[in-house]
């Protein structure tokens, strides 16, 4: 069975139990005390992830770090239907790349803020990360708008949501916790709103589910 | 120290827990801001703590270093002249307690915003599904709230929640009974119906150490009866309850607490927090709210 290498607060670890949920698939989960206990640094945690990162997991005997790896292993092994990960469109599998190379530059940029507010890592230039993620959140925002604008809900063209989304999401839902507000971003707050309504979406601690929102039947009887 | 930002008396005269014991290292210095002033403190080679204000260099000065005490697992200090010890939780030296420090967050709220979500039980199935309420079990039942101007401080009790998983160590939903302390302005402690022994009680405490008059460093220390989840579970069960709070806390408004009566229109399950409002505005705190009107 797939372990994950697990600590509830981390945005990273989160992408992958949301993919999992999305899935139905089981696994277990090890808690690494990530803070305060700083385990992830450990040199027992290290022969795991020379990187001394979370998250990583182990299925089988394959043991793999980085969530946005994961995500495309996971994706690729047990989506039956091909859909969060797509592989025979050449121009699909470049923007999923283009944007779970962006997703990276959230997590540098918003993850720590929230980091740096949140559990005081106080090496982190707070004024830097706050300004580099709003240069991300403008760029995505327009690219939502535009998208939005041609028919699409997703960060990439199609009917369903891909691993960009689930790569991109986490630390754009948390970034309040780094000062870093979302009020000028609409286009990604829709966003927010239609990925939480995912059939299989969980929450994480630090993020709610949506609204009740209304049906299509109950839109029209109203 | 050069004459302090914060300019509230009774805020400079109170102890504050400043971090874990085990994070006071031998030789190493490490910085902390304790109501706007820049802080610094180590372990000494004889083992004590010693602390220290700076003006932003963490260097110390000669011969001015500030009080210590030792107490619940953290070293705690003041800025002031305290006319009183910190507060009592004689349950942390109940030989079969497990006492846990489970992580120390920053929060960008007023303390007072903090102390008033720790007593409030209204949130439990809305915040924290599943695990401390769930619907349709929304109601708070009466309580009693008293103010014992001896002691100097507030207890709620007689509350009742029932909740899914009140603790690590909870095997289904139960009927828990609470009590509330707030003997400080910025601390508070409460006690819940232990899951493997119910004629006796966890301890949960929230000790604030106000960084500026909207943002703090909170630490939470249980003090629980339970043998068999590892300290591990039991300090992630604390940090997901409080990760779902965080953004609450953050995102009230206005960050510091108004104690005008009239300012937010409370509710009956809000009873304890219209004691605690009224307490700060007696004592005259200024420092984390919008003091009342004269």
């Amino acid at each position: 069975m797939i372990k994950l290498y697990d600590y509830e607060l981390s945005g990273n670890c989160y992408k992958l139990r949301l993919l999992m949920s999305f899935l139905g698939l089981e696994y277990q989960t090890e808690a690494i005390d990530f803070y305060p206990g700083n385990q992830h640094k450990s040199d027992a945690f290290r022969r795991i992830n020379p990187l001394g990162q979370l998250p990583v997991i182990d299925d089988d005997g394959l043991v793999l770090r980085d969530a946005q790896a994961i995500l495309i292993y996971l994706a690729s092994k047990y989506d039956p239907n091909g859909k969060w990960y797509p592989r025979d469109d050449a121009a699909l599998l470049g923007q999923m790349a283009q944007w779970m190379a962006f997703a990276d530059g959230i997590t540098a940029t918003s993850s720590a803020a929230r980091l740096h507010d949140g559990l005081f890592y106080s090496s982190i230039d707070i004024d830097a990360a706050r300004a580099g993620a709003h240069r991300l959140f403008r760029i995505l925002d327009e690219h939502l708008f535009f998208a939005e604008e041609a028919g699409q809900d997703w960060i990439c063209p199609g009917d369903h949501p891909t691993v960009a989304d689930i790569a991109c999401f986490p630390y754009v839902i948390l970034s309040e916790e780094g000062g870093i507000s979302r009020m000028t971003y609409p286009a990604i707050r829709r966003w927010c709103d239609r990925f939480k309504r995912i059939p299989g979406f969980i929450v994480m601690s630090g993020v709610f589910p949506a609204g009740p929102g209304f049906t299509d039947a109950a839109g029209v009887a109203a | 120290m050069s004459s302090p930002k914060c300019k509230d008396p009774i805020a400079l005269n109170l102890w504050y827990a400043i971090a874990p014991l085990e994070e006071v290292l031998d030789g190493k210095v490490e910085r902390s801001i304790l109501l706007e002033q820049p802080i610094a403190f180590t372990r000494e080679p004889s083992g004590q703590i010693a602390v220290w204000s700076h003006d932003g260099d963490g260097a110390r000065p000669v011969g001015a270093s500030l009080p210590v005490q030792e107490r619940y697992g953290y070293f705690w200090t003041t800025l002031g002249t305290p006319d009183a010890d910190i507060f009592a939780i004689p349950e942390y030296d109940e030989p079969d307690r497990r006492n846990i420090h489970a992580a120390s967050f920053g929060v960008n709220a007023s303390a007072p915003r903090l102390v008033e979500n720790f007593l409030d039980m209204g949130h439990f199935p809305y915040v924290h599904t599943d695990i401390l309420g769930a619907e349709p079990h929304t109601e708070v039942k009466e309580y009693f709230v008293e103010r014992s101007d001896e002691r100097d401080e507030i207890l709620a009790t007689n509350c009742k929640f029932w909740q899914p998983m009140a603790s690590r160590a909870s095997s289904g939903g139960a009927d828990v009974d609470y009590i509330y302390r707030v003997p400080h302005p910025y601390c508070s402690v409460l006690y819940k119906s232990a899951a493997i022994d119910p004629a006796r009680m966890d301890a949960i405490a929230i000790f604030i150490q106000p960084i500026t008059q909207e943002s703090v460093r909170v630490h939470m220390m249980l003090s629980l009866l339970d043998d068999t989840s590892t300290d591990l579970d039991i300090r992630l069960f604390q940090q997901t309850i409080f990760g779902q709070d965080k953004p609450i806390l953050e995102n009230q408004y206005p960050k510091r607490l108004p104690l005008d009566p009239r300012a937010e229109t409370p509710i009956r399950a809000d009873k304890s927090a219209i004691v605690y409002r009224r307490w700060l505005s007696d004592k005259g705190i200024t420092y984390g709210v919008i003091p009342a009107a004269a």
